[in-house]
């Protein structure tokens, strides 16, 4: 497990995004950023996956053993990302075909995640013959596979109906456990539900509020008594963020 | 398909003959449907001949300037730098007519078959190199992103990525090559052979065998519709996962 910080500044044209924005993300643990659409969230999680180009911003993303995050981070989006000529299982272990380092192993891994995900004989049928829910638990067997140290999710059940987002959020969260997981999100109850400790982002430029940390272990219920409360809570830092307190 | 195809056929062959029977053509100018089959039947053997010649260099063609073109798409997308010099030789490729080149390559070829190819090839070349490399070049850039963050090389992301995206696009550059290709083997052999439809064409028409002439022309016309079905066909099967191939599954 590995803890990564990040601090960076980032600018679109005359649109200061990040300035000086700092982060860190904890070993083990699943952080929730939590912002209105726009905020730049993802932008952030771009620049932590290396996606940014240096013309646009600067800073850094260390990892605390000294090493490079680059080759130790899997992604996962809101669009599945599933390429519709391969099969679920070469969709699963498609990371090693693009390392070229494919193996048998590897293939009965895919299958046995594939189960994990609560997908029974799909592996070689085509992502068009699946729905929204299945495809997207096909892209998780595919984030799981890659046995990353960092994992950054970017609002990957945004898309889904509210039934099959619920069951993946609780897939996710026990997949995911121990870690080091950034995800993003504009749904508090989603952020409620799956994370260890919830940032809220917002301004320009953006900076964080104060982390919420719900009690319990995820994925918790957004039925549960201290929900709601939180939930005001996280919406009152997202309506109302220049009364929020600040800690980057 | 096909039931549509003979109705198109029955119609197409209706119209004809309604045209030949309301202006009274003489047969001279336009001969009627039945006049063309009946020379079709009489002068088989010999319009499969030159048919025989014809198809092979579309073949030909279609086979050289669909490998050019897909190895300029592919060199110009690998080597950027090459674009910028690339692309106006393409455009002025296409910018010339075929027409006003093919004594050139007459003179330059001769009067075999090569000079034909080269029509096809040329003017096939384009549109093939340029619907493969726009397919290559807007690829999703999402998929390049995790391509890139599960450490995928320049080679790989070309081949599970790149080219099996861009062949939606390539499709469409393989159906204009198989209906343009016969343009440059007939426009080719108008200006100087000894064979081929475009020949038996001319030599007919010269001689007032009209409804020869149309009879050959019938010949080119199906052998281009049934090469642009076959590619048509083939890319369905090749780009099954596209939405608008999967209407009766797979």
């Amino acid at each position: 497990m590995i803890s990564v910080s990040v601090r960076m500044s980032l600018a679109f044209g005359n649109d200061q995004i990040f300035e000086n924005f700092q982060l860190q993300l904890e070993p083990g643990r699943m952080i929730c950023l939590l912002g209105r659409s726009g905020s730049g969230k993802s932008t952030l999680l771009r620049f932590i996956a290396g996606l940014i180009s240096d013309q646009f911003g600067s800073g850094e993303v260390i990892a605390d053993d000294n090493q490079p995050l680059e080759g130790r981070i899997a992604w996962m989006s809101q669009q599945d990302l599933l390429l519709p000529w391969l099969t679920v299982q070469d969709n699963v272990m498609v990371g090693s075909l693009l390392r070229n380092s494919s193996s048998d192993e590897l293939k009965s891994k895919a299958l046995q995640l594939l189960e994990e995900v609560e997908l029974h004989d799909v592996e070689t049928r085509y992502p068009f013959e699946l729905s929204g829910g299945m495809r997207q638990r096909v892209a998780l067997a595919r984030t799981l596979i890659e046995e990353r140290p960092v994992n950054l999710l970017d609002e990957p059940f945004s898309g889904l109906d509210a039934s099959t987002r619920f069951q993946l959020q609780a897939l996710t969260c026990r997949l995911l456990a121990n870690r080091t997981t950034l995800l993003v999100t504009h749904d508090p109850l989603e952020a409620i539900r799956m994370a260890d400790r919830i940032y809220v982002l917002s301004g320009r430029p953006a900076f964080l509020a104060e982390p919420v940390d719900p009690p319990g272990l995820p994925p918790r219920h957004p039925g549960d008594q201290y929900a709601s409360a939180i939930y005001a809570q996280l919406m009152n830092q997202l309506n109302h963020p220049e009364f929020a307190d600040h800690v980057a | 398909m096909l039931r549509k195809g003979a109705i198109i056929v029955v119609a197409l062959v209706g119209l004809w003959q309604f045209i030949v029977w309301a202006t009274q053509s003489p047969p001279y100018i336009l001969p009627a449907p039945y006049a063309v089959a009946i020379a079709f039947f009489i002068h088989f053997e010999q319009i499969m001949f030159h048919a025989s010649v014809t198809v092979l260099e579309i073949l030909l063609g279609m086979l050289i300037g669909c490998g050019f073109g897909m190895f300029s798409a592919w060199t110009i997308l690998q080597y950027q730098h090459l674009r910028s010099w690339v692309l106006p030789v393409l455009v002025a490729s296409q910018a010339l007519p075929v027409f006003a080149i093919a004594p050139v390559l007459m003179l330059w070829l001769g009067y075999g078959m090569a000079s034909k190819v080269a029509m096809a090839t040329l003017i096939i070349y384009f549109p093939v190199t340029a619907t493969l490399y726009d397919g290559l070049r807007n690829t999703n850039s999402e998929w390049l992103d995790m391509a890139k963050i599960m450490g995928a090389t320049k080679h790989t992301t070309m081949k599970y990525i790149r080219l099996p995206a861009a062949l939606p696009s390539l499709g469409s550059g393989l159906r204009i090559a198989a209906a343009v290709a016969p343009i440059g083997a007939v426009v080719g052999e108008w200006v100087g052979s000894s064979t081929g439809l475009g020949y038996l064409m001319l030599h007919a028409n010269a001689r007032t065998q009209v409804d020869l002439m149309f009879a050959a022309l019938v010949a080119l016309a199906s052998f281009a519709i049934f090469l642009y079905f076959c590619i048509d066909l083939l890319m369905k099967r090749v780009v099954f996962w596209q939405s608008e191939n999967l209407v009766k599954g797979v």
